[in-house]
């Protein structure tokens, strides 16, 4: 998506479109980056009872700046607690925490997540980061949500890897591998379109399609089949309210917002 | 062995004993005393870190970082360490690049957050110079714990079903309540571990600031306990506030006094992390050509701690990164 003719980029609606999906007076763990504008953004217009949670103690924190990673001091400035991370991850298992925003290097029709390695895991081409608290998150928060650009690199038929569990294998995998019940992916947000899962077969379903793309756009960039709905929506354009605070409240160094997404 | 009581195990190689027995009895002699256990850098990595220990650092990869006593590990060359790679970002990138590691379980390593990813330390892994055993945050925190309450195992519900599990050296197993399948994560006991706090009394009673992340249990889990410190402050100074204390003294071994002591790194409400060295490591450590000059210069090449300081900017750029942390 070239942008052209927009007067917001690409970075700028998957942020605003993952805002929306933020409830008011729920629970979420966020990372750097565009999950944390994204929250802050909800927190600025329609949730402003949105709690904000970082996998290493932050709770809550009035954020003066983007984190540059998810345990420096930024993610609890005048925060509520500063507390650790079993307590985090404590209250992502006992099921307090509605959602969470992962990233990776591969994702499959299941939302299954590969951040660990390309290749052989024995001796891999790339090696990257490993789950970190990516697998927990995605194990035990409510809603699992996707910030991703959207390329045939990413969005594969079989991840190398499952790092972190999406549905695994279809319906009921991840409650027979003894992952809790009624969790999983929720929100796949990409610089194409927002999918979601549909909820007999669990597979990635297209729930709109961004302005001026179109369902080749995204075929050409899927590895794999992706699930249609009959008539497909447009998303959501970012609204000027949501520019103006996005690019002079959220984030106003453009650390985020100035990426080139794609 | 004993009857199969588990479900399924990962194919992973478990590198700490989690038998709480075995851990009892090295507790049961440790000291406990009140004694003053100030020394330096060098005199505590020589006393407390032996080649092949199992080492954890705390903190969280670019913040509370212990520095002074990776660096220290380089310079005194230890060899055969395994690691507890807890969100291991520039900790892991000096140890890597030092050769100092053989084993690792890895929850998130190589990267450096949104910095990028060090070659160097991605080196050791597409080039198999490791054993490597694969967790999660939540896991080797919750495997802390685990040791922390003197229990061989914790249960917990992340890990099932992914390869992280299948590449773990965890286990399955059924409740004897519920019958859930739970994933029972084995108790860590590391050897020895490095932890830089804010404040400590001479004998290791010391205070955080901020989060914990995992400190507060893995000064208890570890079998010895390094500390660097802020800042010594008479005990009376512990007592006066002792909601805030984090660290008992009968869990620690030795306390450094390190001011400045997580550069480059965040240390919360002091300084900053230094953005533009940690980029120029990232960019060295990308070549070994390029790196071991750098390594020479900063860590080989310094005798401790206040070397490198001064050799990065000393008082000057801290008063920078304080402003920094500040918001001034």
């Amino acid at each position: 998506m070239s942008g052209l003719g927009k007067k917001y980029n690409a970075m700028e609606l998957m942020i605003c479109l993952a805002a929306r999906f933020l409830e008011d007076g729920k629970t979420v763990v966020v990372g750097t980056g565009a999950p944390c504008a994204a929250a802050m953004l909800a927190q600025k217009t329609h949730a402003p009872n949105l709690t904000m949670l970082f996998e290493a103690g932050g709770v809550a924190p009035l954020l003066p700046t983007m984190p540059i990673s998810v345990g420096d001091s930024r993610t609890f400035y005048k925060a509520v607690m500063a507390s650790s991370m079993i307590d985090i991850m404590d209250a992502c298992q006992r099921g307090i925490v509605d959602y969470c925003f992962l990233g990776g290097a591969q994702i499959d029709m299941y939302g299954n997540i590969n951040s660990t390695v390309i290749g052989d895991f024995e001796k891999p081409r790339v090696r990257l980061p490993g789950s970190g608290g990516a697998n927990d998150l995605a194990s035990l928060t409510w809603r699992t949500m996707v910030i991703t650009p959207h390329d045939k690199r990413r969005f594969v038929p079989r991840v190398d890897f499952i790092t972190s569990p999406g549905y695994l294998t279809g319906k009921g995998a991840r409650e027979a591998a003894g992952l809790p019940p009624g969790t999983g992916p929720y929100k796949i947000i990409t610089n194409l379109c927002v999918l979601g899962f549909d909820e007999e077969t669990c597979r990635m379903k297209v729930e709109s399609l961004h302005a001026g793309v179109t369902k080749e756009d995204v075929v050409a960039a899927t590895g794999f089949e992706l699930l249609w709905p009959e008539e497909v929506p447009i998303s959501g354009e970012p609204t000027d309210e949501e520019l103006e605070i996005l690019r002079n409240e959220v984030d106003p160094m453009k650390y985020i917002i100035g990426r080139e997404a794609v | 062995m004993e009857e199969t009581l588990f479900l399924e195990a990962g194919e992973g190689k478990l590198f700490t004993d989690p038998h709480p027995d075995r851990a009892r009895e090295f507790f049961r002699k440790k000291s406990r005393a009140m004694v003053d256990k100030t020394m330096s850098v060098s005199e505590a990595v020589r006393r407390f870190v032996n080649d092949g220990d199992y080492l954890a650092v705390g903190g969280f990869g670019t913040n509370r970082i212990p520095t002074a006593l990776l660096h220290e590990v380089l310079r005194q060359g230890k060899r055969n360490l395994g690691l507890s790679g807890h969100t291991a970002t520039h900790d892991f990138q000096i140890l890597a690049a030092g050769g100092a590691i053989d084993r690792v379980d890895v929850a998130y390593v190589v990267g450096l957050e949104a910095r990028g990813l060090s070659k160097a330390a991605r080196r050791l892994f597409e080039e198999a110079k490791v054993e490597v055993c694969e967790w999660t945050n939540g896991a080797l925190a919750w495997r802390y714990k685990a040791a922390v309450m003197g229990i061989p195992y914790i249960p917990a519900r992340v890990m099932l079903g992914t390869d992280t599990f299948w590449k773990s050296a965890a286990k399955t197993v059924t409740c004897p309540y519920t019958g859930l399948k739970l994933v029972a994560l084995p108790a860590l006991y590391p050897d020895v571990a490095f932890i830089h706090v804010h404040r400590s009394d001479i004998y290791g009673n010391a205070q955080i600031d901020g989060i914990s992340v995992a400190d507060f249990d893995l000064a208890r889990a570890a079998k010895r306990v390094i500390l660097t410190t802020e800042e010594i402050v008479p005990t009376d100074y512990i007592r006066d506030d002792p909601t805030r204390t984090v660290i008992t003294h009968y869990c620690v071994d030795a306390v450094c006094h390190v001011p400045y002591g997580s550069y480059p790194g965040n240390m919360p409400y002091l300084y900053f992390s230094d953005e533009e060295h940690l980029k120029e490591w990232l960019a060295v450590d990308g070549n070994p050509e390029t790196l071991k000059p750098f390594l020479d210069k900063y860590i080989y090449g310094t005798k401790d701690f206040a070397e490198y300081l001064e050799l990065c900017g000393g008082e000057a750029k801290m008063e920078t990164l304080r402003r920094k942390e500040l918001l001034e």
